[in-house]
């Protein structure tokens, strides 16, 4: 059943590519149902989900002579992603229902992303999931390129080459795999039963976790996510953020780990106290929480604050996969979902509600609008979503970055140190952007009220409450019974984590 | 795991619905706009009964009661874990009046009235919350959820200076709850043994400590650490009760926020600071607070004779108001750190319960006493137009007798007088204190003194002498004003003339948790 939401994604971007231009009303509410049907199936393969375990949904052999398959295999970690994934797609498409330029073109390239990220979280064999993979990069640059904003084609550009960058590494990694197994499979479990010399794991393991790190925005391989970020169309951003760096991450975590597990084993000696490839990663992702969140302190641009917090919250991700324990890994599944929500939340406020109408991102220029008065429901909005992004208990982050501290206390106490060093740093950058966009203190002059009466804000539309609520709903929902993720997660991280120690 | 959900089934969750249903009320405050206050008042009068019928069924031998126990997320040792004793019941009861008080007091808001009601009401479910909470992660959800909206009703109704105090709140408080988690992240990794994770629950903490394992399994995991987590959590609470010097948020957030969210700041939330040390701090930390407990009382006997002087010193009725609930909070502290000390004897005991019945009195009696009198505030200062100087007034009782006689029993109430309810709870302190340890108890009469000169200062200045012109024809308190004060000063009275109503309830609780403290 999953599979059909790559076939329904992929076959919605070819008709929406074929509607007629001009149709823009019917451009959205095409792309707003084969959307909501994937994230129906999502819901309904999340829900079977409970009893089946790991599943195989398609097995079919696609190049026999490299012994390729069509694999698509689902367990906890793949359809919480999914679920994930069919949300983001959702909320996504609500949050562009403004888009005017190329809609039907806007929403295709939209739906074909959507594809390829359903398609990766779902793929059971290493050949198949690289092929989603790249699918995946191409749409991001044409959505960026063509509907972006602030140095648009800079932004795009350098996502497009980190990306291929981190692509080209994973591909010499997987090559160099399937060399070395002398399997004749490329499915990951065939793969990782082959038993590979713990030598060559050692120096595999590095090139495709960094190969995936990068897109999952890990120190100092970030600088792409805050400048596409803040390019790219508010409905891009969100995806960006919301699901293609889990891409990155789930791909560390799948493959990296899954199939390279001794590439994490103790060097044999230490450097600065570092010796393995896990304390590198581990310090990265730390330093990656503390850098993303002091950067985000120090911004001027609201939405450059919320991609710095992107990546300081990736850091959480990156150091609970480190932590390699149960709760740890846990509870980086769990930031996976959360992040997701929430950061495609926050972007929706700020690219969409608050940019959209006022045309500007600085603070300077924001602090004098008295937006609490003029969109009280942006302003409150972010207040919930701010709430929800420093991880305040009730909300999705808590529980998420908990489990994830936890898991790092087990094996390098300083590591929950410094992150929790970030977590507080998080309280004062969302803080500030909320005193300065939307509760500034001075009192509007009388020349300012005046302006206010001549441009009056369009109201909020239907589209924008209903994406805030989608993911409000999604945050606190599982911030107050994370165990309905949790449930899912946990057995499947038992199982990646068993076969990672064979 | 089946009994424990079997046991929320079985009885009917009557804290669940006590907490849930000022949300509910807040929803529908929001959407109800002009209605607001309707709304409100409903469900504060709701909340009311439910917690009355709660005090009504509190445990006879002390125990905790009408507990609801469900698992939550197992793997970070969070549980949904709820029950009341008669100290929990009491400050229930106390959120509910002071509650329903203040969204009797605020009933001209034109700014986004569906906005304040339903922020009062969420802070009041915040309060249930964390009055009843059993487990770390579900009594830090509900203080967390008071202190957000407590922030934005200083920020977008308070005065003029409103932003300043609205920050120093937010960071004061925030820092407390860094602390608090930090301590508890501690406790629950240290108490984690092989792949069980660790706990996060009162009480099973609470007996772990007084064995003393809490303390070898911190000490095992983390080194000598355990003073430390001590003075964290102390701290946390601290900057809520607050005890100087961690007060210096309070005197600008109370005398900014309109009055009617001062008297939830002073009358409830004030409380959970207390409430926390009784529930959460000794339980624990018992053994670490008995080894610190010079350098703590020095700073609870601080908290009195300073907050008393302080007060002395104002010049602004709200802020005298303010500082003078700092000294009357503080002591509440006196006499938690007096007791907090091993004894033997059928004597000693007789005091430290004595001390305890009284801070839990006293807690109940100034939430009530300091909400009245910021409730007068606010209706002075509607008929002042803001005006609010200790010297702006002068001679009130004339043209406005009834509001002088009405504030002038708040205010004996506040200064302790025999026959109101503000004496038996302070009596008690300084009879189970000054034999657990004399000098601080002598030296905070100072406080007592000091407090009594401010009171009558302020009677003085306001209620008698000379009329100025301008408040000849200051109008009276009018009917409806009078009819829900009533409640109020009788309560003051009945209280006074039979503090048994509450002691009753509250001392096989004090017994109870005697007898399991260990320091």
């Amino acid at each position: 059943m999953l599979a059909w939401t790559i076939y329904i994604s992929f076959a919605g971007a070819l008709m929406s590519a074929l509607l007629p231009k001009g149709r823009n009303t019917l451009a959205r509410w095409f792309a707003l149902a084969v959307a909501v049907a994937g994230l129906a199936i999502s819901v309904a393969a999340y829900a079977a989900g409970f009893a089946q375990g790991r599943i195989v949904i398609v097995d079919a052999l696609w190049v026999p002579s490299m012994g390729i398959h069509y694999l698509l295999v689902a367990d906890g970690i793949s359809r919480v992603l999914v679920l994930l994934t069919g949300i983001a797609a959702v909320s996504g498409i609500l949050f562009s229902w403004n888009v005017d330029l190329r809609t039907n073109q806007f929403f295709a390239f939209y739906l074909a992303l959507i594809g390829g990220v359903y398609g990766v979280f779902l793929s059971g064999d290493l050949f198949l999931l690289f092929v989603f993979y790249e699918i995946a990069i191409v749409p991001k640059y044409f959505l960026i390129a063509i509907w972006g904003s602030t140095r648009r084609e800079y932004g795009a550009m350098k996502l497009a080459l980190y990306s291929f960058v981190g692509s080209a590494m994973v591909l010499i990694g997987l090559l160099a795999a399937y060399a070395t197994s002398g399997s004749h499979s490329t499915t990951l479990t065939a793969l990782a039963g082959a038993g590979l010399p713990v030598s060559f794991q050692m120096w595999c393991f590095p090139l495709v976790f960094v190969g995936f790190a990068i897109l999952a925005g890990m120190w100092p391989f970030h600088t792409w996510a805050p400048t596409g970020h803040v390019a790219a169309p508010t409905a891009a951003s969100m995806l960006l953020a919301g699901v293609v760096m889990k891409l990155g991450a789930y791909g560390c975590l799948r493959v990296g780990i899954g199939l390279f597990p001794h590439g994490l084993d103790p060097w044999g000696f230490a450097f600065l106290g570092i010796g393995s490839w896990r304390d590198v990663f581990a310090w990265l992702a730390v330093i990656g929480i503390v850098y993303g969140a002091l950067v985000a302190l120090a911004q001027s641009d609201f939405k450059f604050v919320i991609g710095y917090s992107s990546v300081s919250h990736m850091g959480f991700v990156l150091l609970g996969l480190m932590t390699l324990n149960q709760i740890g890994v846990d509870g980086a599944v769990l930031q996976m979902f959360s992040h997701g929500i929430i950061a495609g939340l926050l972007f929706a406020i700020v690219g969409r509600i608050v940019y959209d109408r006022t045309h500007t991102r600085q603070f300077a220029e924001l602090e004098p609008m008295h937006l609490l008065r003029r969109l009280p429901f942006a302003a409150w909005a972010f207040v919930i979503a701010g709430m929800a992004s420093i991880g305040l208990p009730g909300f999705s982050g808590f529980v998420a970055e908990l489990q994830i501290l936890v898991g790092a206390w087990k094996v390098n106490p300083w590591w929950t140190v410094a992150a929790g060093i970030g977590i507080v740093i998080g309280v004062a950058y969302i803080w500030r952007a909320l005193q300065k966009a939307f509760f500034s203190d001075a009192l509007p002059t009388a020349h300012e009220i005046e302006s206010e009466q001549e441009h009056k804000f369009a109201p909020i539309c239907w589209s924008e409450m209903a994406g805030v609520a989608l993911l409000l709903a999604c945050t606190l929902a599982v911030g107050l019974y994370p165990r309905i993720l949790l449930d899912q997660i946990a057995p499947a991280v038992k199982a990646l984590l068993a076969g990672g120690a064979q | 795991m089946n009994e424990m959900t079997t046991g929320f089934l079985s009885g009917f969750p009557v804290l669940t619905l006590l907490t849930v249903l000022p949300l509910i009320g807040a929803a529908l405050a929001l959407l109800s706009g002009r209605h607001a206050r309707a709304v409100a008042l409903v469900t504060t009068l709701a909340c009311l009964a439910v917690s009355l019928f709660i005090w009504t069924r509190v445990p006879a031998d002390g125990s905790i009661g009408l507990v609801e126990r469900a698992a939550w997320v197992p793997s970070l040792g969070i549980e949904y874990h709820l029950g009341v004793d008669g100290l929990g019941g009491l400050m229930l009861l106390l959120s509910a009046i002071v509650t329903l008080m203040s969204v009797d007091a605020a009933h001209r808001v034109h700014h986004m009235p569906g906005l304040f009601y339903g922020l009062v009401l969420t802070l009041e479910s915040g309060l249930f919350g964390s009055f009843t909470a059993l487990n770390f992660f579900h009594w830090f959800l509900f203080w967390e959820l008071s202190l957000i909206p407590a922030f934005f009703l200083i920020k977008l109704w308070g005065g003029p200076r409103r932003g300043p105090a609205a920050t120093q709140f937010f960071i004061y408080t925030m820092a407390g709850s860094v602390a608090l988690l930090v301590c508890f992240l501690a406790v629950f990794l240290s108490t984690s043994t092989g792949s069980a994770p660790g706990t996060m629950d009162f009480s099973e903490l609470a007996t772990m400590a007084a064995s003393g394992a809490l303390t070898q399994m911190v000490t095992a995991h983390l080194g000598p650490v355990m003073p430390w987590l001590a003075i964290g959590v102390l701290a946390g609470f601290a900057v809520k009760v607050p005890m100087i010097p961690f007060h210096t948020w309070l005197p600008a957030a109370y005398a900014e926020a309109p009055s009617p969210v001062t008297m939830l700041l002073t009358g409830a939330m004030s409380k959970m600071g207390v409430y926390g040390l009784l529930r959460i701090a000794i339980p624990l930390f018992g053994v670490q607070i008995a080894a610190m407990r010079t350098p703590l009382l020095v700073l609870a006997v601080a908290t009195v004779v300073m907050g008393a002087w302080a007060a002395a010193a104002q010049k602004d009725l709200k802020r005298v108001f303010a500082y003078s609930s700092i000294n009357h909070l503080g002591y509440c502290l006196l006499g938690i750190f007096a007791l907090a000390v091993p004894v033997s004897g059928a004597a000693a005991q007789a005091d430290q319960a004595a001390a305890l019945n009284g801070v839990i009195l006293q807690m109940f009696n100034h939430g009530i006493t300091a909400a009245t009198l910021f409730w007068f505030m606010a209706m002075i200062q509607m008929r002042s137009g803001g005006e609010r100087g200790i010297n702006d007034f002068g001679g009130l009782r004339k043209p406005a007798p009834v509001l002088a006689g009405l504030m002038g029993i708040a205010l004996f109430s506040s200064l302790g007088l025999p026959g109101l309810n503000g004496f038996i709870g302070e009596f008690l302190i300084f009879r189970g204190v000054f034999p657990l340890s004399w000098v601080s108890a002598t030296v905070s009469v100072l406080g007592l003194l000091v407090t009594a000169a401010v009171i009558l200062t302020v009677i003085q200045k306001v209620f008698s002498g000379p009329v100025p012109e301008r408040w000849a024809s200051f109008p009276d308190l009018h009917h409806g004003e009078r009819m829900a004060l009533a409640p109020v000063i009788g309560l003051m009275f009945l209280l006074g003339l039979v503090p048994q109503l509450i002691i009753g309830t509250i001392n096989p609780t004090v017994q109870y948790l005697l007898a399991h403290w260990r320091f």
